[in-house]
């Protein structure tokens, strides 16, 4: 969705008589391809793990752009369904609201085994993110005679359905909902159609907060770091990989108990990384496709024994207007 | 004295001449490369002419960009854009034109038509075939030029 500020203003105000001329108007996109970047995983723009500097939606400085973005992940034990849309406006502010369900069937089925009782109860973990990302100075694609990247800074709001049970003795967060903060610097290096990301963000999300936030281990905010890189085949086709440091604070040693000291839910948290490709066929569509790894989320095994990493395919679709 | 005058006026012309082979044109907007490969990989000038003579074709087409060529100076800002090109390409020539600021004032150029030009530019590039890496070396160039053209 793409409009003139005026159009855009009269749209909102009065949705319901949008007339076809200004739908037309709307349907515009005046950011050049991809460099929107794609929805990552908790709903703001960037690559598929990581947030970056770019504002998302293709509408320029003073246009107002959106789309909506479906993802799913599939690792070893695990299953990922997140969904989401994105506004970006005025190419200086970004708002996003994504739903996260987080499959965790087969522990479930796994502890129960251990335990002989259902402790987990329920199938899913459901998380709903909030984020808001403002532009505070530098033109990632056009400053293309300058080192001076493009800087964000941004807001994700995470807030766990499931508190009970990651509060529980099973898991051991300290809390439902937290809310990171981050700084993402971004460049399009286009002599070389090669960009970076770098981006530091505060959290004490556990497994990006499907786990909760905090822990017995560590329940203050730590600097994590992620970095991207993607290279451009061409204007619709680019590939790249992410690396994102993720926290560890919760302490797998507390569910010993739960299993007669024989095994353990292993909480250890690693950090993740992708490798991907990104499609756009046209500026309403952009496709993801990626190798990825979470590292270990929770495996369920003997004391002292290797605990899982979860790896697997990454898939997102995203569609503007 | 007129021996002195001789001397000076020469070594002016001399200095002038080197600085000119040295020195990019003063309005080129920015640096020329330093070698000529993109040049090539353009088809040096006659490829380099084909692909404006398209790129004007998609910048009339195109109703974002259309109100700022569809003139009778189509022709001139033709030959201007392939000096300007030319130069920055290592290819040669002189942009014998005016600066992108005075050029562009009064236009009320915004981000979406300057992006619109680039997405035009673009396709007349692939459509002779220039490496996507040489596109982007080339337009690597020209867009910091966004700071002189647009118009808030």
């Amino acid at each position: 969705m793409q409009c003139s500020k005026k159009i855009c203003l009269s749209f909102l105000v009065s949705s319901a008589l949008a007339s076809t001329a200004v739908m037309a108007d709307m349907s515009a996109s005046n950011k050049l391809l991809l460099t929107g970047g794609v929805s990552q995983v908790e709903g703001a723009a960037g690559g598929g793990l990581t947030p970056w500097a770019v504002i998302g939606g293709y509408g320029t400085n003073d246009e107002i752009g959106a789309n909506v973005h479906y993802t799913y992940a599939k690792t070893g034990d695990y299953k990922l369904d997140s969904y989401g849309v994105t506004f970006g406006f005025y190419d200086r502010f970004e708002l996003s609201i994504a739903e996260q369900k987080f499959d965790i069937g087969n522990l479930r089925n796994k502890v129960a085994a251990g335990l002989g009782a259902d402790v987990i109860g329920r199938d899913t973990l459901d998380q709903t993110i909030i984020g808001a990302k403002l532009r505070v100075f530098g033109e990632a694609v056009l400053d293309a005679d300058t080192w001076m990247p493009q800087v964000s800074i941004g807001a994700q709001y995470k807030r766990n359905h499931d508190e009970k049970f990651i509060k529980s003795a099973v898991i051991g967060a300290k809390s439902a909902e937290g809310v990171d903060f981050y700084v993402a610097a971004t460049k399009l290096f286009l002599d070389q159609s090669f960009l970076l990301n770098s981006t530091l963000r505060l959290t004490k999300a556990n497994q990006f907060g499907l786990l909760g936030f905090g822990g017995a281990k560590d329940d203050n905010y730590t600097p994590q770091l992620e970095l991207s890189g993607a290279y451009l085949i061409n204007k619709k086709l680019a590939i790249g990989a992410e690396y994102r440091m993720k926290p560890n604070n919760l302490r797998s040693p507390a569910n010993a108990a739960l299993f007669g000291g024989q095994n353990v839910v292993n909480l250890k948290e690693e950090d993740a990384f992708d490798i991907f490709v990104a499609y756009a066929p046209t500026k309403n569509v952009a496709l993801t496709l990626a190798y990825v790894n979470l590292g270990n989320i929770a495996t369920v095994a003997p004391v002292g024994a290797n605990y899982g990493t979860q790896e697997g395919v990454y898939l997102s679709a995203q569609f503007g207007f | 004295m007129n021996f002195i005058y001789k001397t000076v006026f020469l070594l002016l012309l001399v200095t002038s001449g080197v600085s000119a082979v040295a020195e990019p044109s003063p309005n080129l907007g920015n640096t020329p490369m330093e070698s000529d490969e993109v040049f090539k990989d353009f088809g040096g000038k006659p490829g380099l002419v084909a692909i404006m003579d398209d790129f004007m074709v998609n910048l009339v087409a195109d109703p974002r960009t259309k109100p700022y060529f569809d003139n009778e100076k189509q022709t001139y800002i033709k030959a201007m854009l392939v000096e300007q090109m030319c130069e920055l390409m290592n290819g040669g020539c002189t942009y014998p034109g005016r600066d992108m600021k005075s050029s562009h004032t009064g236009l009320k150029i915004n981000r979406a038509a300057f992006n619109a030009l680039v997405e035009d530019f673009q396709l007349a590039m692939d459509k002779h075939d220039v490496p996507f890496r040489s596109q982007n070396k080339l337009l690597a160039k020209l867009a910091p030029m966004y700071r002189m053209i647009e118009e808030k």
